[in-house]
């Protein structure tokens, strides 16, 4: 029934990767490009064998959401434990596979030209091949258990990457806040998994839905869901735990475009998708999720409004677009959730990538330090139009048809409120992202640069990526017979309505924002020094990102090393302490002085041993009911 | 009878001994060759006897049995299973690993190795021995060599760490002693088989008394709070090898004993007891890892991180499930090589740059980047990242524990957090950063130094994908008894 050598052969699809990652780290560190090659050859494979799966998928309507393919070999079967590792595959895995090996491919390709002349070439490549196996085994995991276990290793990949330039402080300092800052979500997400497993003796995705069904525990399934739900808080940024994104920019812009943009961040909203059941299940967990992510769409736009810097933008972006993808499935989506972080994963490493083009010309990240680049990277910055097309939603880019289906749902669903936060967001995604591509594309040159466009390893990968941002939205349009809705679902494949309203208005908000910017940074019509002054206290706060990294480094100064340093103290003085003055009590208790200082170690022992018989059976002496 | 092989286990550092005592003092490299040779003998001989043991069949194997004082029944009587198995491992890759991270030893290095090699004989000893008497006297025989490697070879406030730590050994074991003698007046079989023993029924009474003293004495040595204080003083004393072999092995004879001769023996007495373990081992967890957090010497942090992870170990024993008992098992074998390959590493810098204070670091990565990739290892096997066996060892003991204190193992679980944030902390202040002129002539570790940092990081690593391999043998080891004699307990928890 199924000749696919995708399925044949699946194991190979992360394993590809991780032999290259042992084959670079261990062999090749010294030849700059058989790492490279390897990495490549390694990633092509994966893509290859996704293609394969994609086209089974496509092709034999008999693989559904419904009824997936489901390979497993047993990892731990112990009494009490039982663990397999497995693989899952329906049209959620074979589009996300697609995505994540696809643009794996591209960025290692465009690294080739990025990374060139640094002195930790090979290493790089190396991580790459590490995260795109950590990346896969987490794609196609049929349980929960070997999701976490992926999820936590793609966790490890982004702290080596984002300390690739290991020497700068910053990026010390921020790898370390990406991993700590995952590990308190990964807390949660790790209760939550043990409380499932706890109750229904399974990770395993199938038979949980089947358990979770049959549950009549409301609050069991709300706690567990929530709990599942605070590793993509995590993961994907949603706030509270969104800081590290903005920092992880330290690491190289490749690095940034595929792990803290395309793919690994949309890890959360792929769990969200794959576990949909157990959110949907409870109304409590499902709505939060959705409040949650309505509120970090609106959040992090308000933020990227006033930053500077180029990759920041981007990120603040990363985490709107991702507070959209969580809303999406919190109002009952996984089709506009999915079909979003799709589109998103390419406009949005588009941009990446065009700011990575930009940055190694330029060495600089200011926006306020570039302006008229077009003229001098006229790729680079064609793409990178295309891109904001993409995300402000233009029709027909790509970020258009899967922001019209998020929108459509929430109006459709009666999340009025929602609906209005997101169209806001849209209008301010819109703004900063043409902000940026204004001041850095286009008026005059603001600083002293010169600029060339990059070589062709880079400006490929940025080229087809910009087809995809164009044309990739079509696979989900409202005309398109069979379309995404048609394979990723949940219960039932579900069109909602094509709504002209929506439509229409989401695009006049997007004009809108264009036209703003435009307005105030290439016309100046309007002066954003005087809007910043007028509203010093908002600019700042915003500017500012709303203060929440500095509540937490309050909290982990003061209270978290507060509370390490109070119980130091006391072990020093306290429980050491008690040890001594007995150690004292023991040694002048009625022995000769002479005895006190022999040093003889048996002596000690001896009167402590004693001590300690005789004081033992006289306390124990009436418990010991058994002794005659 | 077939070849002897736990005998051989035992007897080839005591065979090194001898070797060594007729190699003169200045043929420094023949001593450290033949202790190598010695304790690599010990890694096969393990090895060989972990894939020969059938677990089909089960139980204690490779048995030998050879009545020593008859009249009192004690006899010379060796044997594993699927608990002591992993193990006696352990101690085997620990001491190997060890001899190689003291490979630049100069200072009375004939001395040094005769007393690491009875050090290890003793605790193989522990793990081998079928019979309770034994247990104890081999347990003493590994105590007074580390005095005395301690009190020599040591650093930092030696004399007081090595006298503070020998008094909390032989207090807790003068508890296990009462226990011992208790028992084996109270069954009055003449005899001190552990498995004989284990196969009793005991009064209720006798059983809480029994455990208590078992908790306390073991309690020492694992070592559960408030009794732990000897151990980060003693680990950052100890000369490198001692403290691997302290930190990774010594220490979990406590663990191995709790399990073996308390709660195997006493469940009973376990159960009315595991509530308050179960309560001091949280405090081990996160209290330890806080303190941990406020060390500025790296043989500090890991000597703190030691008393956190131990906490697992008390809250698998204390779970008093198949489960958690086979992850408290297998975290000390994951605990002890990892905190194995941590003083190793330390102890390399040491060797070099004389200083262990985290605030003179920063930026080694430069100049040892071998090291680096070492300790961020052994860091994330710290914290508990999957893909080392540390993650399934915690992660079998927070699912078995969750289903008995819900409470505590929430507690438990936090304390990944927690070290992932010491640990870190230490990685960037150590590692990261510009590059330090001060440590330009550190030179990285190469050639003999890196025999123990790659077999434990190969061990933590193939392991960690591999889980199987530890954890069938150690669940063959655990299940028996714990039908046999859990089974039927209801514990109530605290929480």
């Amino acid at each position: 029934m199924m000749e696919s050598i995708g399925i044949k052969y699946i194991w190979l699809v992360p394993l590809a990767p991780l032999v290259a990652f042992i084959l670079i780290s261990l062999l090749f560190k010294r030849f700059k490009m058989l790492s490279a090659v390897t990495a490549i050859v390694s990633m092509a494979i994966s893509f290859i064998l996704s293609l394969d799966i994609l086209r089974l998928v496509l092709t034999n309507h008999e693989i559904t959401m419904n009824n997936p393919i489901e390979i497993a070999v047993p990892w731990i079967d112990i009494n009490g434990l039982f663990i397999e590792a497995g693989a899952l595959i329906d049209p959620l895995t074979a589009g996300m596979l697609f995505v994540v090996t696809f643009i794996s491919l591209l960025v290692t390709i465009y690294s080739v030209g990025y990374m060139h002349d640094d002195p930790g070439f090979s290493r790089f490549f190396s991580y790459l091949g590490l995260f795109v196996f950590s990346m896969l085994g987490l794609v196609i995991a049929n349980n929960y258990f070997q999701m976490f276990f992926f999820w936590e290793l793609v966790g490890l990949c982004s702290y080596l990457l984002i300390g690739f330039y290991y020497y700068k402080n910053s990026a010390a300092d921020a790898n370390k806040k990406a991993f700590i800052t995952n590990r308190v979500a990964d807390f949660g997400f790790m209760l939550g998994i043990i409380i499932l497993f706890v109750n229904f003796d399974t990770f395993n995705f199938g038979k949980l839905a089947e358990a979770i069904n049959a549950s009549s525990d409301l609050a069991l399934i709300t706690l567990a869901g929530i709990l599942v739900f605070v590793g993509p808080i995590g993961k994907s940024g949603q706030f509270p735990l969104h800081v590290w994104l903005p920092d992880a920019m330290e690491g190289p812009t490749p690095v940034s475009a595929l792990i803290h943009a395309a793919t690994m961040v949309a890890a959360g909203v792929y769990l969200l998708a794959r576990g949909f059941i157990l959110f949907a299940s409870s109304t409590t967990t499902i709505t939060f999720i959705a409040y949650l992510g309505g509120f970090t769409a609106l959040f992090a736009a308000t933020i990227a409004v006033t930053q500077r810097d180029f990759k920041r933008i981007l990120a603040f972006s990363t985490l709107s677009q991702l507070g959209y993808m969580v809303m999406a499935i919190g109002i009952g989506s996984l089709t506009a959730g999915m079909f979003h972080l799709t589109t998103h994963a390419f406009f949005k490493a588009l941009m990446f990538l065009c700011a990575g083009s930009v940055i190694h010309a330029l060495h600089k990240q200011d926006i306020f330090e570039m302006g008229g680049v077009f003229k001098e990277m006229k790729i680079t910055g064609t793409c990178m139009v295309i891109g904001g097309l993409a995300i402000a939603g233009i029709p027909p880019f790509a970020g258009f048809w899967s922001k019209d289906e998020i929108l459509l749902t929430a109006k459709a669903n009666g999340f009025t409120l929602l609906y209005i936060m997101a169209s806001i967001t849209a209008f301010l995604t819109a703004f900063y992202m043409f902000r940026l591509i204004f001041l850095a594309f286009f008026g005059e040159k603001r600083s002293d640069f010169h600029a060339h466009e990059s070589p062709l390893t880079m400006t490929i990968p940025l080229i087809i990526l910009a087809v995809f941002s164009i044309f990739g939205g079509f696979i989900g349009a409202p005309f398109v017979e069979h379309g995404y809705a048609s394979y990723v679902y949940f219960g039932e494949p579900h069109h909602p309505t094509p709504d002209l309203m929506v439509m229409v208005s989401s695009t006049l908000v997007a004009v809108a924002g264009i036209f703003l910017a435009w307005l105030i940074y290439i016309k100046k019509a309007i002066s954003a020094e005087k809007i910043a002054t007028q509203f010093a206290p908002i600019y700042k706060f915003l500017y500012n990102k709303w203060y929440i990294d500095e509540i937490y480094a309050w909290f982990f100064n003061k209270i978290v090393l507060g509370i390490s340093n109070v119980f130091n103290w006391c072990d020093r003085y306290i429980v050491d302490g008690i040890a001594h003055s007995i150690a004292w009590i023991i040694r002048t208790s009625g022995y000769k002085g002479r005895y006190l200082h022999t040093g003889s170690l048996q002596t000690y022992g001896l009167v402590i041993f004693t001590a300690v018989v005789v004081i033992t059976l006289f306390l124990a002496g009436p418990v010991v009911g058994g002794v005659q | 009878m077939s070849f002897p092989i736990l005998s051989s286990i035992l007897l080839a550092p005591v065979l090194g001994v001898l070797v060594i005592l007729f190699i003169p003092e200045k043929e420094d490299k023949i001593i450290k060759i033949v202790s190598a040779i010695a304790t690599g003998i010990t890694v096969i001989l393990s090895l060989i006897a972990y894939f020969a043991y059938d677990q089909s069949v089960g139980g204690l194997q490779f048995v030998e049995h050879i009545p020593w004082i008859e009249k009192l029944g004690v006899a010379y009587g060796l044997g594993v299973d699927g608990i002591s198995l992993p193990l006696v491992l352990l101690t085997a890759i620990v001491i190997f690993a060890g001899v190689f991270a003291s490979w630049g030893l100069e200072e009375r290095v004939k001395e040094f190795f005769i007393f690491l090699l009875a050090l290890v004989a003793g605790v193989f000893g522990v793990f081998l021995t079928t019979d309770l008497f034994f247990f104890y006297l081999f347990f003493e025989v590994a105590v007074i060599p580390m005095y005395i490697l301690i009190g020599v070879w040591g650093s930092t406030n030696k004399e007081y760490a090595a006298m503070k730590l020998t008094l909390y050994l032989l207090v807790g074991s003068a508890f296990a002693l009462i226990a011992i003698i208790a028992v084996y007046l109270y069954t009055g079989l003449g005899t001190f088989d552990i498995l004989t023993l284990t196969k009793q029924t005991y009064d209720v009474g006798f059983q809480k008394f029994a455990f208590f003293l078992l908790m306390i004495g073991f309690g020492f040595l694992v070592p559960m709070w408030p009794l732990h204080t000897w151990s980060p003083d003693g680990h950052v004393a100890a000369p490198t090898a001692v403290s691997m072999l302290h930190a990774g092995v010594l220490m979990k004879l406590g663990g191995y004993g709790l399990v073996r001769a308390g709660i195997f023996m006493f469940p009973e007495g376990a159960k009315f007891w595991a509530p308050v373990i179960a309560g001091l081992c949280i405090v081990n967890v996160v209290y330890g890892a806080m303190v941990a957090m406020a060390q500025k010497d790296l043989k500090f942090v890991i000597g703190y991180s030691s008393v956190s992870h131990m906490g697992y170990v008390l809250l698998g024993v204390a779970a008093l499930n198949t489960l958690s008992i086979s992850g408290a098992v297998a975290q000390m074998f994951a605990h002890g090589i990892m905190t194995a390959l941590f003083f190793a590493l330390v102890g390399n810098i040491y060797n070099k740059a004389h200083t262990r204070m985290i605030a003179d670091f920063g930026g080694l990565a430069h100049q040892m980047p071998r090291v680096a990739v070492g300790f961020v290892i052994a860091g994330l096997a710290s914290l508990g990242l999957p893909g080392l066996v540390n993650f399934v060892a915690e992660y079998s003991i927070f699912v078995g524990a969750f289903r008995v204190y819900p409470a505590l193992a929430v507690l438990a679980v936090s304390g990944i957090v927690i070290t992932a944030t010491y640990v870190l902390r230490v990685v960037q202040k150590v590692f990261y950063g510009p590059r330090n002129p001060r440590w330009d002539d550190l030179e990285d570790a190469k050639g003999v130094e890196m025999v123990p940092i790659v077999i434990l990081c190969a061990v933590l690593l193939f392991l960690g994908f591999f889980p199987s391999l530890l954890m069938d043998m150690i669940n063959n080891g655990v299940d028996p008894f714990v039908i046999d004699y859990l089974s039927t307990l209801e514990i109530g928890g605290m929480f």
